[in-house]
């Protein structure tokens, strides 16, 4: 007899919105504390002291419409975040500071989180969906310099970008970019030529959120459907469907890989947070303790295994912490 | 010159009289008389009647000689007439059958006519005899044999011989016509249209149209013959003959090489083509239809004729009163015709009167859609998309919805005309099979569906480490199903979500938790039925929820069938309030239907029954016809009770219980039949809404049929017979059929004694009623129905009378 799913380890309460987006940033040496910075509906973002499971700090940037994308560009006190008022705010928070430093105008309407990427010391790349509908932005940060701007073909009808996923292959060459689209492809850009590599149908509804693994060339994306589509790349830099998951309910909102590659979360409308073995997609647990759909799931940075956490946040203003595969 | 023969053929019959040996010297001697006036054909006026008087004598002597063969060589007109004289006198009847045989047998038909042909001048008077002689041969000598008929008179055989016969003269006639001599042919076209009009079209057309048919094909004066034949048919035979052409003929083309223009020249034949085949007569296959207004369409001349005939034929369809009086199976067949005609119309004709058929198309399409025939409906439907989609060829075209069916595409097939010279019909018999080959290649296509990106099967095992992360322990996920909403466990936590909640999900959960929320706890139900009944009748779709109309109709119904007396108060006094949709007030008859068959059902058969797939087949979805299955049930009953001498298997012992129905039969009932009369600014059962007061009577049949062995019957029974007396003459079928089971209803569920005490005198008078429907309701249905009814009646008389009280 299977052990019944784990209970959260613990829940923090107090955003008074719905969760939109969270990032944990507790790879920092002892003795600075872990905290998760969540965003949420109100325009606020929430800096969760992990110790204390209070609010340290209440950031209000983003003129009270909606935040879904936060990061952290090197350490927790330097912050990105992306909001409903058509920004990307980058937030110095050292010392106790909660300034704005600088800010970029998406002129986006869409709800497409960017992506960002560390190229070098000090240097990232961060792709956002730019102005015209169907395009993709990339930039460099902190300059503000465009590096690109990703245009699909006249007449490939794959409408807006629902979700982005820049990285770095292994071998170190050009830095690639996924991005999910409104008619359920995925498709891989090859920054420096501008143009698609290979584009993959995995859906027929919007692609709502993906994640890759560079190491195995594999990937993931969900969409509205019962379905979770895996992916993989091969050498010729295409695209092909690797297997399909069929899920109990339909609607997925987001899917993160552990940053060890062992297991994955997806949060889902079913207001459930189901994992899976990586390797395999082996289903492992289904966690059920939301009352609203998942908006955000999201794995820690913590240096030791053992203290490794799961968060999710939801509609139900609600983020759960949880623990689990943790021994591995 | 000619007083030889004549004194020889005298001698001759002289001889003949006097009998013995001199008979065959007689022969001989009137052979060579014959022989000298220069054959049977150059006889004279007088010599004929003097070989005449000796035919007489010889087929009234019989002597041991050759006489039979005399009569084949004898003109073939005298012959006959002697012959038949000889068949009606006393004792010769045998002789003269065996010599009309052999007459027949050895080719002297053809004989027969060609000489008739050759010889016009005579009177009037023969020629008619002989006529009626010829056409009426087989009658005449089977009346004579009876049963020892000789089978070469049988109909079937004579009338295709003479068939045969008709085509070798006409072939002789032909011949001579290409040697420059005029010859006549109006006898043929007399023996065909007598023939025709006795209805013997089957066996003489049989073998004469195919054969024209091939002789006409590439030859004009064989085409004029053919032509002319019909055209000399007089005008009292002329609809047989043209009938069974248009019958028969395997086209449009090869009707038209037949006809010629006859329906331009003859006044009685287009009177037949243009109104009685097709506004007249509705029996016609759509083979005969076609070849019919193919054969208008195939000349000039004749499209006039096409034209007014389809204005005709619209102003049939689209008048009000057709088609509330002619019975479905003539408004289909006039609506395929107007497709047919439709279908043969060009351009230029279309714009010539398109205003015409837009005004037509309007009215037509109006009264149709009143009415409450689904099939009527669905007719005026199809017709209206076609006209439209004819007379708008680049705007806008109406569309309807309906159900595609066989019928459906038939009639819509007819508008898409095969090209008039490869009509296939099937004329003769009913062989309409060959329509079906032409689907086949079209289903190849559909395998070759392109299928999107299927996925790269995974290769299992080359994953080296393969068992790295199988150390991950699935939790237990048993618990993960479908996602539902909670719905709410209170009844009138129900209420708060169905009044005022703005969450979808909650209120959609709601709707399908009721019905079994209510049965679940009738004593909370009853606390607020009234008020949830209310809310259930005003529920409106919010959300796109799959088969919402039978949740709610099934939350009606469970609330009705917890607390009947009030919730039936109130449904019924809303049957009869402002405001509410038809589509409200149907669903309230549905319920109370619905409900009461619950009630009267024993408790044990009724839960498991009531579940499940039973109910749907009543509800009333748009464009269903559920009076069907009210009827059915109905027959069924009837069948149960009237033939139970045929029953013998065992009987299953059924649950008994109380019937919950007895108390509160006439709340369901009563309230429904008071108002009726009462017409609101919104609803008027008598005037348009005739709709649901054919609902309404249905339903009324069904509540007094579930009524069987309740208090209230008889009184309900008396009520209900004088609603049916009061709209016995509605014009809307459907509310007739409705009338009609009601009548079924009461003879079933009011006790005999009763039916004979209180309510005698209003079952004479629907007995007188339902003898007039039997007899002149356009509607097969109300018939069928009337004479059950009479039976029902009947059954009863008999039974009251084996049991004297």
């Amino acid at each position: 007899m299977a052990l019944p799913p784990p209970d959260p380890q613990f829940v923090l309460r107090g955003t008074g919105a719905a969760i939109h987006t969270l990032h944990f940033s507790c790879g920092s040496q002892e003795p600075a504390v872990p905290v998760l910075f969540s965003g949420s509906e109100n325009g606020f973002i929430h800096v969760w002291n992990l110790k204390t499971h209070r609010v340290d700090t209440a950031l209000d940037g983003h003129g009270r419409k909606s935040v879904y994308c936060v990061e952290t560009m090197g350490g927790k006190d330097q912050l990105l975040s992306q909001g409903r008022d058509q920004r990307i705010c980058l937030w110095d928070l050292a010392e106790g500071r909660t300034a704005v430093t600088d800010s970029v105008c998406t002129e986006n309407v869409g709800f497409c989180r960017c992506s960002l990427l560390k190229v070098a010391q000090g240097r990232w790349l961060m792709a956002m969906a730019a102005k015209a509908l169907e395009e993709v932005q990339v930039l460099e940060l902190p300059s503000k310099t465009s590096v690109c701007t990703l245009k699909p073909e006249v007449g490939a009808k794959l409408g807006m970008p629902m979700c982005l996923k820049l990285w770095q292959p292994s071998c170190g060459s050009q830095p690639l970019l996924l991005a999910g689209y409104e008619d359920g492809s995925v498709v891989l850009w090859n920054m420096s030529m501008g143009k698609a590599l290979s584009q993959l149908v995995c859906h027929q509804e919007p692609v709502m959120s993906l994640d890759f693994d560079s190491e195995k060339a594999k990937g993931i994306s969900g969409s509205s459907e019962k379905v979770l589509s895996i992916w993989s790349l091969n050498e010729q830099q295409n695209l092909q469907v690797y297997k399909t998951h069929k899920l109990v309910n339909a609607g997925i909102c987001d899917i993160t890989i552990r940053p060890d590659k062992k297991i994955l979360a997806t949060g889902g409308w079913d207001h459930r947070i189901r994992i899976f073995g990586w390797k395999n997609l082996k289903p492992l647990a289904v966690l059920d303790y939301h009352t609203a759909s998942v908006h955000a799931v999201s794995f820690s940075d913590h240096k030791i295994p053992s203290e490794r956490l799961l968060a999710a946040g939801s509609k139900d203003h609600r983020i759960s912490i949880w623990s689990i595969y943790t021994q591995t | 010159m000619a007083a030889g023969p004549e004194r020889a053929l005298r001698e001759a019959a002289a001889a003949l009289e006097r009998g013995g040996p001199g008979a065959a010297a007689a022969l001989g001697a009137a052979r060579e008389a014959v022989a000298a006036a220069g054959g049977p054909a150059a006889l004279g006026e007088r010599e004929r009647a003097l070989l005449g008087a000796f035919l007489r004598s010889l087929a009234r002597a019989r002597p041991a000689a050759e006489w039979r063969s005399f009569f084949l060589e004898a003109p073939p007109g005298l012959a006959l007439s002697v012959l038949l004289e000889a068949l009606a006198a006393p004792g010769s009847a045998r002789e003269a059958a065996e010599v009309l045989e052999l007459f027949l047998r050895e080719g002297r038909v053809p004989a027969l006519l060609w000489e008739l042909c050759q010889a016009p001048a005579g009177s009037p008077e023969l020629q008619e005899a002989l006529l009626g002689q010829i056409v009426c041969l087989p009658d005449h000598v089977s009346n004579k044999l009876q049963g020892k008929n000789p089978p070469v008179f049988f109909p079937q055989n004579y009338f295709p011989l003479l068939g045969g016969a008709i085509i070798q003269v006409l072939q002789k006639i032909s011949e001579s016509l290409r040697g420059g001599l005029d010859c006549s042919i109006s006898f043929i076209s007399h023996i065909l249209g007598k023939v025709c009009v006795h209805g013997r079209q089957k066996e003489i057309l049989s073998v004469l149209v195919p054969r024209l048919t091939d002789l006409t094909k590439s030859d004009c004066i064989w085409q004029r013959i053919c032509w002319r034949l019909v055209e000399c048919v007089p005008d009292r035979w002329m609809e047989a003959v043209v009938l069974g052409f248009v019958q028969r003929a395997p086209g449009a083309d090869v009707l038209s090489r037949l006809l010629g223009n006859l329906v331009v020249k003859n006044k009685k034949a287009q009177f037949v083509v243009t109104q009685k085949m097709l506004l007249l007569q509705y029996g016609h296959t759509t083979a005969v239809l076609q070849n019919l207004l193919g054969y208008l369409a195939l000349d000039s001349l004749r499209r006039a004729l096409l034209i007014k005939v389809l204005k005709e034929l619209l102003e049939t369809w689209g008048s009000s009163s057709a088609v509330k009086h002619s019975p479905p199976e003539q408004q289909q067949y006039i609506s395929k015709a107007i497709l047919i005609c439709l279908s043969h119309l060009k351009e230029p004709e279309i714009e010539s009167c398109r205003q015409e058929l837009l005004t037509s198309m309007m009215e037509g399409v109006k009264c149709h859609l009143d009415s409450n025939l689904p099939q009527i409906r669905r007719l005026g439907m199809i017709v209206a998309e076609s006209i439209s989609s004819k007379i708008n060829t680049d705007g806008p075209v109406l569309k309807f919805q309906y159900e595609e069916d066989d019928e459906a595409r038939e009639l819509k097939s007819l508008l898409v005309q095969t090209p008039p010279f490869c009509v296939v019909p099937g004329p003769r018999d009913d062989d309409r099979n060959d329509k079906t080959d032409a689907a086949l290649p079209g289903e190849l296509e559909s395998n070759k569906k392109s299928h999107p990106a299927a996925p790269v099967k995974p290769e299992e095992e080359s994953d080296a480490e393969l068992d790295s992360d199988d150390d991950l322990i699935p939790y237990d996920m048993s618990e993960d199903k479908e996602l539902k909403t909670k719905a709410p466990v209170y009844i009138r936590d129900c209420i708060e979500v169905l009044t005022g909640s703005e969450d979808v999900d909650k209120w959609e959960a709601t709707v399908k938790a009721l019905e079994s929320l209510v049965r679940k706890n009738p004593a909370a139900t009853r606390e607020v039925s009234v008020e949830l009944a209310k809310i259930v009748l005003h529920l409106e779709e919010k959300t796109c929820i799959e088969g919402f109309v039978e949740l709610r109709q099934r939350a009606q119904v469970a609330i009705l069938t917890t607390d009947p007396i009030p919730v039936a108060k109130y449904l019924t006094s809303q049957f009869y309030s402002l405001n509410y949709s038809l589509r409200q007030r149907v669903d309230i008859l549905d319920v109370l239907v619905l409900a009461a068959q619950e009630l009267s059902y024993p408790k044990s058969h009724g839960k498991t029954k009531h579940s499940d797939a039973q109910k749907p087949c009543i509800q009333l979805l748009p464009g269903s016809d559920s009076s069907k299955d009210w009827r059915k049930i109905v027959d069924e009953r009837i069948k149960n009770k009237t033939r139970r001498f045929a029953t013998g298997q065992s009987q299953v012992e059924r649950a008994s219980g109380p019937n919950e129905f007895n108390s509160v039969a006439g709340h369901f009932f009563f309230p429904l039949i008071q108002h009726f009369d009462r017409p609101l600014t919104t609803f008027d059962l008598l005037g348009e809404d005739h709709f649901v007061l054919g609902r309404l009577v249905h339903a009324l049949a069904i509540l007094m049929y579930l009524a069987v062995n309740t208090m209230a019957v008889t009184a309900m029974g008396k009520a209900l017979l004088e609603f049916v007396w009061a709209l016995r003459f509605h014009t809307d079928s459907y509310v007739r059929q409705g009338l009609l089971s009601c009548i079924s209803s009461v003879l079933l569920s009011v006790p005999a004694e009763c039916l004979l005490e209180d309510v005698t005198e209003e079952l004479l008078e629907a007995q007188s009623w339902l003898g007039d429907v039997v007899e002149k309701d356009p509607d097969g249905d109300c018939r069928r129905l009337a004479l059950q009814n009479l039976l029902l009646m009947e059954n009863l008389k008999k039974k009251l009378q084996t049991v004297p009280s």
